[in-house]
């Protein structure tokens, strides 16, 4: 195992795209401190920014790194990684495990904005909160998450798995506006509450909330009430509203809501034929 | 500082010079009969093809729906950055690069001469400020006259000499170069969310039809003696069935025609050449207008061609570009430009697989091919609508590749594969037709005398890629000319080498091209066109025009008017 602690804390951003078990693997512990990464405009070496060490892994079979400190302001820590395992021990700063394909990242702390944006594949764990735009792509772009896990054991903010085609965004804590907005497939639960307007403009896929929702958005129809809802490979148990939208964008997506938390909503219950 | 290009194997269709080895001697920024042994730089170009500079006629680089495209397609920024060197600035690409990397960009690939065809008059100081910061490169612009107010105003009442004096002036205070017509009388009934369906609608306001608007602008153009023809986008672009348009667009300037002299360009006329009733059983009109081109001396075209890749859509036609959110769905910017004119920006994947995509695809070739005088039809992609300048080396390959254009059609949609005419196609282009149509028709279409050859007295503009026709049967090495086109072992700009091996080694600015038409009396503004502006317009008359020395390197083209 790898471990790498900042010298001293950071004013601006760095750029830390090599902070990856792919470009550490077969490296000795030299050329690791020598890779290049930018500090606001200026161009370091790992070296100059963080000190490194290795441990003994009794587990060899894949690399693993271990980040330790503040990294608010390091962003970009396992960009693109497509295997081994990255563990933070603090709060991380943006695009955490961005376009990752395989592998596993757990963030001991709170993670900023577009952690796991456009990811592919594999595993994040944040054990603390995460910032707005999870796992949403880059600005602009209309290509989401398109497989793997994230999993958040407090809250996230605004926007959430915007425009995501495939896996699972699980939220144990509350979640902020836009949960899912032009989401098109795959599904994200949350286990406390959620802002306003949920799924906006989705085209697929599933956002299940077990919390309270202020409101619905008037361009979903409710379908039915569900007793439970499949998630990966459990099945959470309701009664769930089961909302059909953004009928805008036509039919397909579906926002599911806890009937028991949600008493405002009861209206709904005389609409369902 | 002399110059001489040694050995080079040199193609030069305006002198009808086709691969002959010789020596091309540079001085003072001209090519010259010759330079003293002694005191020259010396470029080996032996097993090299030598060319004049490339010439792009119709190219969206600057102007203010390209800046809208870059700030609406950040995503497209993010995978092509370009960072600075020790001569170069940094910036971005892809689809809709920064100014300065377009400037870099063409001149890796040889170009020296650039024209932005779609300049809202009113953006028209926007515009050459973006033209100043391209560097490597000449430009002129061609702002948008089919939907001004004083033209229909003027054609309507036949008032042809009056007309053709405000354009002059117009030329003069935008800079322009030539006359452009985007979906004429589109954009203005496009105001009241309507659109023209075919060259005889009447637009309301005005009483007088798509028709007559080509027609009295196409006379203006003669009577003005402007070196380039009108540049026309038809109306009806990209809807299945619009060749007919085009044909009736073609046929309606015929007889304006004199001398076997081109009197109209249509541009990107694939977008213009489908056949059918509805996207199903849309289908490819390429024969039918190439054999109209190839019957008839008063018109050119150019390809417009579709290279499969992530691109951003912008034209001035703003009811086309809203036809095409709705087909995408996707985001998109419509914006409209006061009383002038308006434009739509939306992004646009091609895709193989699609059937409609793939027959675009075909369709540019078929044209490229089938018109038989390559001086009528000249390589362009419509930058970006179709795709980005920089794929121009792989459509070069698919002209001169029989073999390439194969390797392309086995990956197409099967129903577009079937209905393609490319597999019936043998023609090949040879060296000489490329160069005919990346440069020298080009130039001989839009009449700039210095460019575009490398005749004694021309701009010492040259491009050399490293190709032997000699050694490899270039038909069957797709790979290498896409290549040796992608970059230029060297190009020379006035002069000076500025790209070597693929890399900019020396930036410079370029001059700006612009129209100052001679008229016997001047242009006297009327009380009525002041008030016009005052109650019409956000800049009013007297700050309307833009003084010459706002353009970096302005260089002045006159000519004489019969007015």
């Amino acid at each position: 195992m790898i471990t790498l602690t900042p010298r001293y804390s950071f004013k601006v951003p760095v750029d830390a795209e090599c902070i990856s078990p792919d470009t550490f693997d077969g490296k000795r512990l030299e050329d690791i401190a020598k890779l290049s990464l930018w500090e606001g405009n200026r161009r370091r070496t790992l070296g100059e920014l963080f000190t490194v060490e290795s441990e003994p892994d009794i587990n060899m079979e894949s690399m693993r790194i271990r980040v330790v400190g503040d990294l608010k302001k390091v962003k970009r820590i396992g960009a693109t990684m497509s295997c081994g395992e990255i563990v933070v021990e603090g709060s991380v700063g943006m695009n955490l495990g961005a376009e990752m394909k395989w592998g596993r990242i757990v963030v001991n702390g709170d993670a900023d904005s577009w952690a796991g944006s456009a990811m592919r594949g594999g595993e994040i764990i944040v054990k603390g909160s995460a910032g707005d735009y999870l796992g949403a792509p880059y600005r602009g772009s209309t290509q989401g998450m398109s497989g793997g896990t994230i999993i958040v054991e407090k809250d996230a903010g605004n926007e959430v798995g915007c425009f995501m085609a495939n896996g699972l965004i699980r939220i144990r804590g509350n979640v902020g506006q836009f949960a899912g907005i032009h989401m098109k497939g795959g599904i994200i639960l949350v286990e406390g509450d959620i802002g306003e307007r949920a799924g906006a403009e989705m085209t697929g896929g599933r956002v299940v909330v077990l919390g309270r929702v202020p409101s619905i958005l008037p361009s979903f129809v409710v379908d039915e009430i569900r007793s439970s809802v499949r998630v990966g490979e459990e099945r959470v148990q309701g009664p769930f509203y089961l909302f059909k939208g953004d009928v805008t964008e036509g039919w397909n997506g579906s926002l599911l809501v806890s009937v028991n938390s949600n008493p405002h909503l009861k209206f709904y219950k005389s609409l369902i034929v | 500082m002399n110059l001489i290009v040694r050995n080079g194997l040199v193609y030069d269709p305006l002198n009808s010079i086709d691969g002959e080895r010789m020596d091309i001697a540079i001085s003072g920024g001209k090519i010259v009969e010759k330079v003293p042994e002694g005191s020259a730089e010396v470029i080996d170009a032996s097993g090299m093809v030598v060319m004049p500079g490339g010439v792009d006629i119709h190219s969206h680089i600057a102007g203010s729906e390209v800046n809208t495209g870059r700030l609406l397609r950040p995503e497209d920024h993010v995978n092509d950055v370009e960072f600075k060197t020790a001569v170069t600035r940094s910036g971005v690409g892809y689809s809709v690069p920064s100014t300065f990397t377009t400037g870099y960009r063409y001149s890796r690939m040889g170009y020296t001469t650039v024209i932005t065809p779609a300049m809202p008059p009113l953006e028209a100081r926007h515009t050459h400020e973006e033209l100043n910061d391209t560097p490597m490169i000449d430009k002129a612009c061609f702002p948008l006259l089919g939907d001004w107010w004083f033209v229909l105003e003027h054609l309507r009442d036949g008032e042809l000499k009056e007309c053709a004096s405000h354009v002059a002036w117009m030329l003069r205070a935008t800079k322009g170069y030539a006359i452009k017509i985007v979906n004429p009388g589109g954009p203005e009934m496009w105001g009241f969310g309507r659109n023209v369906k075919s060259i005889y609608d009447q637009i309301p306001p005005f009483n007088i039809t798509p028709r007559d608007i080509v027609r009295g602008l196409c006379k203006v153009n003669r009577i003005l003696n402007l070196p380039h023809t009108i540049h026309v986008h038809t109306n009806n672009l990209g809807k299945p069935g619009n060749y007919s348009t085009t044909i009736d667009t073609l046929r309606c300037v015929r007889n304006l025609a004199r001398d076997d002299r081109p009197v109209i360009h249509i541009t990107h006329c694939q977008f213009s050449a489908f056949t059918g009733s509805d996207w199903m059983n849309m289908g490819s009109g390429a024969d039918r207008i190439a054999k109209y081109i190839n019957h008839h001396t008063h018109a050119t075209i150019d390809m417009g061609q579709v290279v499969f890749a992530d691109t951003t859509t912008m034209t001035a036609d703003g009811p086309f570009q809203y036809g095409l959110y709705g087909l995408t769905g996707n985001k998109w910017v419509n914006h409209d430009v006061e009383t002038e004119t308006g434009a739509g920006i939306v992004p646009f994947r091609y895709r193989r697989t699609s059937y409609v995509h793939a027959m675009q695809w075909s369709i540019g070739l078929e044209l490229a091919l089938l018109i038989e005088d390559p001086w009528k039809v000249y390589l362009t992609t419509d930058h970006p609508n179709a795709a980005p300048f920089t794929t121009y080396p792989r459509i070069i390959a698919w002209l001169m590749s029989r073999e390439a254009r194969e390797k392309m059609i086995r990956r197409i949609n099967r129903k577009a594969r079937r209905k393609s005419l490319l597999r019936s196609i043998d023609r090949e282009y040879g060296l000489y037709d490329v160069a005919i149509a990346t440069r020298a028709g080009q130039v001989k279409a839009l009449g700039l005398k210095q460019k575009g050859h490398l005749g004694v007295g021309a701009d010492a503009d040259v491009a050399i890629y490293r190709l032997d026709p000699r050694e490899t049967d270039l038909s069957k090495n797709p790979e290498l000319v896409r290549k040796a086109f992608e970059e230029a072992a060297y190009t020379i700009k006035d002069g000076v080498v500025v790209v070597k091996d693929g890399k900019v080694v020396k930036p410079v600015s370029g001059r700006t091209y612009w129209m100052d038409v001679e008229t016997t009396s001047d242009f006297k503004a009327t009380s009525e066109l002041k008030q016009k502006f005052k109650d019409y317009w956000t800049v009013e008359y007297e700050n309307y025009p833009i003084p010459e020395d706002y353009l970096l390197r302005s260089q002045r083209v006159m000519t004489k008017a019969g007015i």
